[in-house]
């Protein structure tokens, strides 16, 4: 081994032990974030906390109408995005021929990606509450963050139904099969599995968010559950930025309880996600 | 993730009929996402545009926010969203770009199926969740470190917007790493090249187009960024000078619209001037995704033009 071979051995064990560290410490400091808050708030979550809503000013009592509001907006924005980005999917992967139209919509479907979360608060404040005159409403905070979810579901679904191979369409087709019926039976069932993780991790970012809804749908304080989609709701991204920035003397056990209870709604769609994916993954015969 | 390009693919020309209700349906829903572009735009417009009737441009471009009394000056808030996201880029992107060449090019593939899901998660976690965090803990503990007089600053919201951007960057510039073809590489280390100046002198050059992509749409992410840069940084309309700033609270536009338009009348000049700032983050955004993909659909060609 000549002298120069050496040393550039020497620099390569230097240089991926320098980006083994890097990625060790990415990996690090979110496990930090997760254990951290789930140490902290740990204490805070019992039935008591879950299940009653806020009193004394937020100060004491639970959070129970900001779970009701989070799940409620995560359906109501599901109920919009999950037909109209599944739809496009099939478009740009079925029907669709790929042409100046087609790039046109990919990068109109990117810049939609791209647009700040504030920005789209100002368009569902601008089209959805006072234009439309839905009001600070589940309904119009549901229709915002489902406009911003659609990318999310638009490309992961896209790529699901472009994953199945050709061959399946040929059959469906040589069989006497219309388009749509072979995308209904065949196409789409294959591809349910990818599709799904889609979804989930487009509705993932629409239960975090919190500026989209901030003058949409959110309320700093209700007593009382919301008991139509016209009514404003609390939420729990939107509590937690209120009872950590607006209410003076908050107990921090609170403020992690809640913290821990938006994770593991995240979180745990992330891996159901996950999940999902890597099932299929490792079931697939093609 | 959102701009993985479609494969090319030979579509089935055979389908005689089509359906009169659902290929109509089917088609309205691809075109929905150019419409809500428009009518984003528009909406911003029709409530943002009256303001430069309103406010004067001099008003506009001074140093002065201080709404109240009538002054729009939109500088330090621009100035505020440029140093966060200065300050960001600073170490988001040789964390996310290493990141990904190590996820790429030097991990072992049970480590790869490890470090994807955990940053996924990473890229998930609520801005307000973090925003949390760094009210807690990474402000008292910059306050600290740095003996200032409030941890609620540009830096500590660049640190937050680095991680929230980070797996933007990691996943786009993997994705691109990945394309480089396989023979690349042989060909690289069949000369005597280490796999380290494999990486260097034929992978990363041969993805930069998609690295910088990555880049591009990292720091379109963190200019974006709301709740993190609002409860972390400060919140005061200063221009920042020099890079000393980056210890002092700072604003902004995310945090400016998202602070004060809940309490602004409908219609008054203000209302007018928090849409304009919205209408400038629209633009930015659609200059960086738009290059972004024009970039990635150009590459495209080039490499079916290389590989057939």
């Amino acid at each position: 081994m000549t002298s120069s071979t050496a040393k550039r051995q020497r620099q390569q064990a230097a240089g991926f032990t320098l980006l083994t560290v890097i990625a060790a410490l990415t990996i690090f400091v979110i496990v930090a974030i997760l254990a951290y808050i789930l140490i902290r708030g740990v204490g805070a979550v019992s039935p008591g906390f879950l299940f009653t809503p806020p009193s004394n000013g937020m100060k004491a009592g639970g959070i129970w109408p900001a779970i009701v509001g989070t799940f409620y907006l995560t359906l109501g924005t599901a109920l919009f995005a999950v037909p109209l980005g599944i739809g496009a999917a099939i478009y740009l992967a079925e029907y669709a021929r790929e042409s100046t139209l087609t790039r046109v919509i990919r990068i109109a479907i990117t810049n939609l990606a791209g647009i700040p979360s504030v920005v789209y608060g100002l368009f569902g404040l601008g089209l959805f509450v006072l234009f439309l005159k839905f009001g600070t409403s589940i309904l119009a905070g549901s229709m915002t963050l489902a406009i911003m979810t659609l990318p999310v579901i638009i490309s992961t679904t896209e790529e699901a139904l472009r994953s199945v191979p050709q061959s399946f369409r040929v059959v469906s087709v040589s069989l006497g099969g219309t388009r749509w019926q072979t995308v209904r039976k065949v196409v789409l069932p294959e591809a349910l599995p990818g599709i799904l993780t889609g979804v989930i991790l487009g509705l993932e970012r629409a239960a975090g968010e919190t500026a989209p809804i901030m003058f949409t749908a959110a309320a700093f304080f209700l007593p009382r559950m919301p008991s139509s989609p016209l009514d404003p709701t609390m939420a729990l991204p939107y509590h937690l930025f209120v009872i950590s920035t607006q209410v003076p003397g908050m107990p921090v056990q609170i403020q992690f309880g809640t913290a821990l209870v938006l994770l593991v709604f995240v979180v745990g769609m992330n891996l159901v996600a996950t999940l999902i994916r890597s099932r299929a993954r490792a079931r697939r015969q093609w | 993730m959102d701009t993985t390009a479609p494969r090319p693919r030979k579509r089935l020309a055979i389908f005689r009929t089509a359906d009169p209700v659902l290929t109509p349906l089917i088609k309205a829903c691809g075109y929905s996402a150019i419409l809500f572009v428009i009518m984003i735009f528009v909406f911003l417009w029709s409530e943002g545009f009256a303001a430069l009737g309103e406010v004067s441009l001099k008003n506009l471009f001074s140093a002065r926010w201080y709404p109240i009394e009538e002054y729009f000056g939109l500088l330090p808030l621009i100035g505020g969203s440029l140093l966060v996201t200065l300050g960001a880029a600073l170490f988001a992107v040789p964390i996310g770009v290493l990141t990904a060449v190590y996820i790429s090019e030097v991990a072992p593939r049970w480590m790869r199926e490890v470090l994807k899901p955990v940053i996924e998660i990473l890229g998930g976690l609520p801005s307000v969740v973090l925003g949390f965090l760094g009210i807690l803990v990474l402000a008292p503990f910059l306050r600290k470190l740095l003996d200032l007089p409030t941890g609620l600053t540009a830096l500590a919201g660049s640190i937050l917007l680095g991680a929230i951007s980070i797996p933007t960057i990691v996943s786009i510039a993997e994705d691109a790493l990945d394309a480089v073809p396989r023979s690349y590489r042989d060909a690289s280390l069949a000369i005597g090249a280490t796999r380290w100046q494999t990486i260097w002198r034929v992978t990363l050059p041969a993805a930069r187009s998609g690295v910088f992509t990555a880049i591009m749409l990292g720091i379109g992410r963190a200019i974006g960024e709301t709740m993190t840069v609002m409860m972390v940084s400060g919140n005061a309309a200063v221009l920042p000078s020099g890079l000393r700033a980056l210890f002092e609270p700072v604003r902004t536009m995310t945090a400016t619209i998202a602070a004060e338009m809940g309490e602004v009348a409908t219609g008054s000049v203000h209302y007018h001037v928090l849409f304009l700032i919205g209408i400038i983050l629209f633009l930015i955004s659609l200059v960086v995704n738009v290059s972004a993909s024009l970039l990635i659909q150009r590459k495209q060609k080039r490499s079916e033009r290389v590989l057939s």
